[in-house]
């Protein structure tokens, strides 16, 4: 919730979106049982984005974005992830799977697999990498992230600043083209966010495409190309950071940001 | 100016702690006297524990072990001035004890369960011991199914080689099926593949082979099993069997396909529902009647398939406690990361659950073993069979807790070490606080 988050310049440089179609949601509806949780989602992603989605709890946005990978079903519309369709085909969904991150909010690294072994498993066993070949870019990403001195040691030890920075390279490892990102700093105690949030400016810069589920309005506005507002399952607002942040057009959008900005 | 500003200019030195917090003196105002009440617990524990030591003590210490009957026993005892010849006679287990683990195999081939018995050891050391034994064993411990039933019941060579060729067959089976056709069909294919080559092929094929080239050790009939032996023989075949099944029950009732899942359901509930002693008379009576006659059955091999579809049953119950205790998140990552079904379950599902239920496991494996001693009820002569039969012996009619005394000390040496080692394997395990 803190306005300003980084002390650091961000390169701009490879933050560029590109014309190529990264992901295509239309006219996508999502019930859980008699509960509609998505209505008419339409989106379109470009190679190289930053999109942030706010909105209150329970708005759907967790949904929205495990539908991206197929950790929930839709019922309605269509996904093209990548240029792959989202059907109920499995070797769709693995290859969908495999090409795209996603880091959740309690981090979900494998408790009795070392930070190693985390980072290298789905390379080895998904990608058919040589496990020689998968440590060396397991330690590659580690010291991206900062924790190579981990390497050896079980999730468990870590703190959670540090297992939110593995998950990231434990989904890097697989060379991802597109990062889902969900609540990935709720989970923690306040001097680990940042931490975590630089991780994923870093990402940006390279040029990562990337959604981004936080509350973190200050990544928003420096990192964001585009802010996506949802309420009540359904895209709401969406603007540039700027636009949205100092000129919200929907009542819904403005209540929310007075709630979380506290003005 | 203020009291209540401080600043410590110099850090205390570490001391050793006072004379009563260490020592024997430390440690028994501690744990033993540290309240009134707790001291006159201890005084009470104490007494108890030394009249039952004094009452069990001599009854042990007791120099009948050349006793050759219960009255002979007696008179030792007498003469020794043991009062009314209190103390055991041990003269029945050294007399007895080769029979009471080896029942009656015939005693110039002991070698064969001994043998099978210490290749079990080193087949299990690269399971049970996995960081310490080199794993190029497990090639071992993947033949010995084959090995250990050679061993014991002994026939042709080829009759274990045949069934190890079904497993091959199945494998090139499902190899060139999945390719060719799909995953599954492979997998249904390679099954029905080795299932006929069992039931229909492996027999005629084996016989055909040993009348070629009769390669075979003496073979030793069902009956003459017994003693620990056979509650051993039992207790592993069903322990080892009932782990894979109890897994796949246990994933077949959470699965999504509802035929699977309501076969699952119904195979574990029926199971619990069912004495064991009540699928064990069926074993040994009701098969018959719905078998052709004239099969023959193997006693011992029906009593191994009911023991292992109870051990199962309980073993996918314990096993679906440790999948509900695995938080979603786990699956989640797992398959966010592409890993299809089985390979998550495999590598990231299996391992945690299981070790979330090691005690659940090794408690029913020991609850297990110990069943196997309700064979001697269908005429099985495991060691409390063999109990009955050496005290309808006119020379030790009358003799109880020598017997029992001694296959309750065996029992109990299998059941603690399995307790050990699921301590061991739970601190080997632990990977930080969760
Ligand atoms: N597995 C589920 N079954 C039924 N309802 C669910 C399930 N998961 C989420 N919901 C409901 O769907 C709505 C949207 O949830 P979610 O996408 O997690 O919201 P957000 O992430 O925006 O807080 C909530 O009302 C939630 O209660
Ligand atoms: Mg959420």
């Amino acid at each position: 919730m803190s306005e300003l988050m980084t002390d650091r310049q961000i390169d701009r440089s490879k933050m560029q979106v590109s014309d190529e179609v990264a992901i295509e949601i239309s006219n996508m509806n999502k019930w859980y049982g008699s509960f509609h949780v998505l209505r008419d989602i339409n989106l379109t992603v470009n190679q190289g984005e930053r999109i942030v989605i706010a909105g209150p709890s329970g708005s759907g946005k967790s949904t929205l974005i495990r539908c991206l990978n197929a950790l929930e079903e839709h019922q309605q519309g269509r996904i093209e992830v990548d240029g792959t369709v989202l059907s109920n085909d499995l070797k769709n969904i693995d290859k969908i799977r495999s090409e795209v991150g996603m880091v959740f909010q309690h981090f979900n690294l494998f408790p009795h697999l070392s930070i190693l072994e985390n980072c290298t498993l789905a390379p080895i066993w998904v990608r058919k990498t040589p496990k020689k070949e998968a440590e060396e870019r397991a330690m590659h990403f580690l010291e991206k992230v900062k924790i190579p001195e981990q390497a050896d040691k079980y999730p468990g030890q870590l703190s959670g600043g540090q297992q939110q920075r593995v998950a990231i390279a434990r989904s890097l490892c697989m060379m991802p083209r597109i990062m889902l990102f969900d609540e990935p700093t709720s989970a923690l105690d306040p001097e680990m966010i940042k931490e975590v949030l630089d991780t994923m400016i870093e990402l940006a810069e390279e040029g990562m495409t990337m959604l981004c589920v936080t509350h973190e309005m200050g990544f928003a506005r420096q990192v964001a190309n585009r802010v996506i507002f949802m309420d009540a399952g359904q895209i709401v607002e969406q603007n540039e950071p700027e636009e949205f942040f100092n000129n919200p057009k929907s009542e819904r959008t403005k209540l929310f940001l007075s709630q979380i900005l506290g003005h | 100016m203020s009291d209540i500003g401080f600043v410590r200019t110099e850090m205390l030195p570490e001391q050793d702690p006072p004379a009563s917090e260490v020592g024997i003196i430390g440690w028994a105002r501690h744990n033993l006297f540290s309240s009134w009440f707790n001291s006159i617990l201890t005084i009470a524990s104490f007494t108890a524990v030394y009249f039952v030591l004094a009452a069990i003590v001599p009854w042990i210490l007791s120099p009948t072990w050349d006793g050759t009957s219960l009255s002979n026993c007696r008179e030792t005892l007498a003469a020794a001035g043991h009062g009314d010849a209190h103390g055991a006679c041990w003269g029945v287990i050294k007399e007895r004890w080769v029979q009471l683990i080896f029942g009656f195999y015939p005693s110039h081939l002991y070698w064969r369960p001994v043998a099978a018995f210490v290749l079990l050891g080193a087949a299990l050391a690269p399971v049970l011991f996995s960081d310490r034994v080199p794993s190029k064993m497990l090639i071992f411990s993947a033949l010995y199914p084959f090995i250990f039933p050679w061993l014991l019941w002994g026939g042709t060579i080829w009759m274990p080689i045949a069934a190890l060729a079904g497993f091959v067959i199945g494998g090139l089976v499902y190899k060139f099926a999945a390719e060719a056709l799909s995953t599954l069909l492979g997998v249904i294919l390679g099954v029905a593949a080795a299932l006929v080559w069992w039931m229909l092929l492996a027999a005629p094929v084996s016989g055909a082979l040993d009348s070629i080239l009769p390669i075979g050790i003496e073979a030793v009939e069902s009956r003459k099993f017994g003693g620990f032996m056979l509650s051993v023989t039992i207790g592993v075949v069903a322990i080892a069997c009932s782990l894979p099944i109890g897994i796949v029950l246990a994933l077949g009732r959470q699965s999504d396909l509802l035929i699977v899942k309501y076969i699952c359901v119904g195979f574990i509930e029926f199971i619990r529902g069912v004495p064991l002693i009540t699928l064990l008379f069926v074993a040994s009576t009701l098969l018959n009647i719905f078998m052709p006659p004239g099969t023959n059955f193997d006693i011992i091999l029906r009593v191994l398939i009911m023991v292992t579809l109870f051990a199962s049953a309980y073993m996918a119950e314990v096993i679906r406690g440790g999948l509900a205790a695995l938080p979603r998140g786990q699956y989640e990552g797992a398959d966010s990361l592409g890993l299809n079904y089985w390979q998550a379950q495999r590598l990231i599902i299996m391992p945690q659950a299981l070790k979330i239920s090691i005690p659940g496991i090794v408690s029913t494996f020991i609850g297990v073993f110990k069943d196997t001693t309700l064979v001697s009820i269908i005429g099985l002569l495991d060691p409390l069979g063999l109990s009955n039969a050496i005290r309808a012996d006119a020379n030790w009619n009358g003799i109880v807790w020598e017997l029992y005394g001694f296959i309750a000390l065996l029992f109990f040496v299998f059941c603690f070490s399995m307790s050990r080692y699921s301590m061991y394997l739970e601190r080997k395990l632990q990977t930080g606080h969760r």
